[in-house]
């Protein structure tokens, strides 16, 4: 449904994408996956149609956005990140006016809008004005005109920010009862969010493809490596010493009166602690440090 | 096209800016109507140059200058402050028709607010009898000159994301292309026939005196269309680089 190749988009002199090729199949739910600045939004920005890239092929649906704009973005719900919206319209009003703009011929118009306020839970609030709502409901609006008018691609960029654990697991609910209907792609700089709703993930990182696979095959990638945290009672360096001599460890990184100890496998944590012991040290802090997202995606970009 | 022009309506009825820009308009038009008629009435002996209905209209095309440009800066400006345009954009809607959508409400607003000078004429025609033909001519001017300002400023909200910028520097545009021949003196003969075409406000000295020039017509359409020409063009250029 979604086929890029080799996309790029320079904004002046700042190259966003640097080539980038990915194809997600119809009624797909795709992850996409990237730290901030890695050109996420400007990928799905131009899937949606805001703007057009500065060369490679984009086609949504088979067709292609730059010789048939209008038919791509009917195909297109998008979901822009921080949601927009005025103010000052209603809830009804506003989707109501999103109908038109999405061309729903009159007689369905209302059934439409019905439909998405059904879907998107937002019946209570479909006479508030959209700037007195709470963030989550807001997101929820957001969520809702992307899919007004039945469109059979969605595009949401971070459909889940700024939103509080109970509206971030509604809003996944939401995105996996779309499962099978719809072809999805969604960013997220969430790795575990992905990871629930996601068949596939596709990650970037500046501007370039840095992996794409199931959570799985991705999680497998990373088991690899793995970091605890010990603070040990031992001589100055002694204990470092003794670290660095153990084969499955890495890097040893002293801070703050103990050890970052980076290795490979599940064990690492009882590898570290029985070689403390055989130091006759005392272990006073041993805990499994988890990997920050920041770090899985240079992994993931050093790694390739 | 017609949904966004819908969507523009609802966003003015439902703002106070609207209703406080109705209530200055109608009720310094009021003032004029009232100061005007009174000067007639009391000197109406003396022999006047101008008839009642030109100083009128003289009036109402200062307070257009002063109304439009508080109405055309939240057109683009606003959109992209929200982020809004960005969406509109994934809509399948062509460039041309969010213009034409926000140029014709702007237009609209315009319209209702000098159809609510349509009561002066209302009021004096129990008295004394009112000329149709130079009335229209009048309204005509108005509105095609207030065509050309709502096109220059809509184009002005285009180019950036804050609405006092926009209203500021199509206050400055306007003034600018009314005062071109202001100082008559101080330009050359040979400038001032090449400036004088094109100078907005004069334009509309005809109309006021009841007439219908067809070059003044054509050259605030023209205007106009030129301005919604570089509106297209500033999206246009402001989408391929990138910025919303």
């Amino acid at each position: 449904m979604i086929e890029v190749r080799d996309l790029t988009k320079r904004f002046g002199g700042v190259e966003a994408l640097g080539g980038i090729s990915f194809t997600v199949r119809a009624g797909e739910v795709v992850g996409f996956l990237g730290p901030n600045g890695a050109g996420k939004t400007t990928t799905l920005r131009i899937l949606a149609g805001v703007f057009p890239p500065s060369s490679g092929v984009v086609r949504i649906a088979g067709r292609d956005p730059l010789v048939e704009p209008l038919a791509c973005r009917r195909a297109v719900g998008y979901f822009p990140e921080y949601a927009p919206f005025y103010p000052e319209l209603g809830v009804a009003e506003y989707l109501g006016f999103v109908a038109r703009l999405k061309r729903i011929p009159r007689a369905r118009r209302r059934s439409e809008v019905a439909r998405v306020l059904a879907a998107c839970g937002l019946e209570d609030v479909a006479r508030r004005r959209v700037g007195t709502l709470s963030k989550g409901y807001r997101q929820r609006v957001g969520l809702a005109q992307a899919l007004c008018g039945d469109p059979p691609i969605l595009v949401l960029d971070e459909p889940t920010i700024g939103l509080d654990p109970g509206q971030v697991d509604e809003i996944r609910a939401l995105i996996g009862g779309l499962r099978g209907e719809r072809t999805v792609l969604f960013s997220s700089h969430i790795l575990s969010e992905v990871e629930r709703l996601c068949e596939r993930v596709i990650v970037i990182a500046r501007g370039r493809l840095a992996g794409e696979g199931t959570p799985a095959e991705l999680g497998e990638r990373l088991a690899g490596a793995q970091r605890v945290w010990l603070r040990v009672d031992a001589p100055a360096g002694a204990a470092a010493a003794a670290l660095r001599a153990l084969a499955t460890v890495h890097g040893v990184v002293p801070a703050d009166g103990g050890f970052h100890v980076e290795g490979a496998g599940p064990d690492l944590a009882r590898t570290v602690g029985e070689a403390m012991r055989a130091g006759g040290w005392a272990v006073l802090e041993l805990s499994r440090e988890t990997l920050d997202l920041e770090e899985v995606f240079r992994r993931l970009v050093t790694t390739r | 096209m017609i949904a966004l022009l819908r969507k523009e309506l609802a966003l003015y009825f439902t703002s106070p800016l609207f209703y406080a820009l109705a209530a200055v308009f109608l009720a310094l038009g009021g003032w004029f109507f009232y100061t005007n008629l009174s000067f007639y009435v009391l000197m109406g002996g003396m022999n006047l140059p101008l008839g009642f209905w030109q100083f009128q209209f003289f009036d109402l095309r200062q307070l257009l200058l002063v109304l439009v440009p508080l109405l055309t800066m939240r057109l683009f400006a606003e959109e992209r402050k929200l982020g809004t345009l960005e969406l509109l954009w994934t809509y399948p809607l062509r460039d041309v028709e969010i213009i034409a959508g926000k140029f014709l409400a702007c237009l609209t607003v315009v319209g209702a607010l000098l159809l609510g000078t349509g009561l002066h004429p209302l009021l004096v025609a129990p008295h004394q009898a009112v000329a149709l033909g130079p009335l229209a001519a009048g309204y005509l001017g108005l509105a095609l000159l207030g065509a050309a300002c709502v096109a220059c400023g809509l184009f002005l909200s285009a180019l950036t994301d804050s609405q006092l910028i926009a209203g500021a520097s199509t206050y400055g545009l306007l003034l600018l292309f009314w005062v071109l021949t202001w100082n008559e003196a101080a330009v050359g003969a040979g400038a001032l026939r090449v400036l004088k075409p094109f100078s907005l406000f004069d334009r509309f000295e005809t109309f006021a005196l009841g007439a219908i020039d067809t070059r003044d017509v054509s050259y605030l359409v023209l205007f106009t269309l030129a301005f919604l020409g570089f509106t297209f063009l500033a999206l246009d250029s402001r989408r391929w680089r990138g910025l919303r």
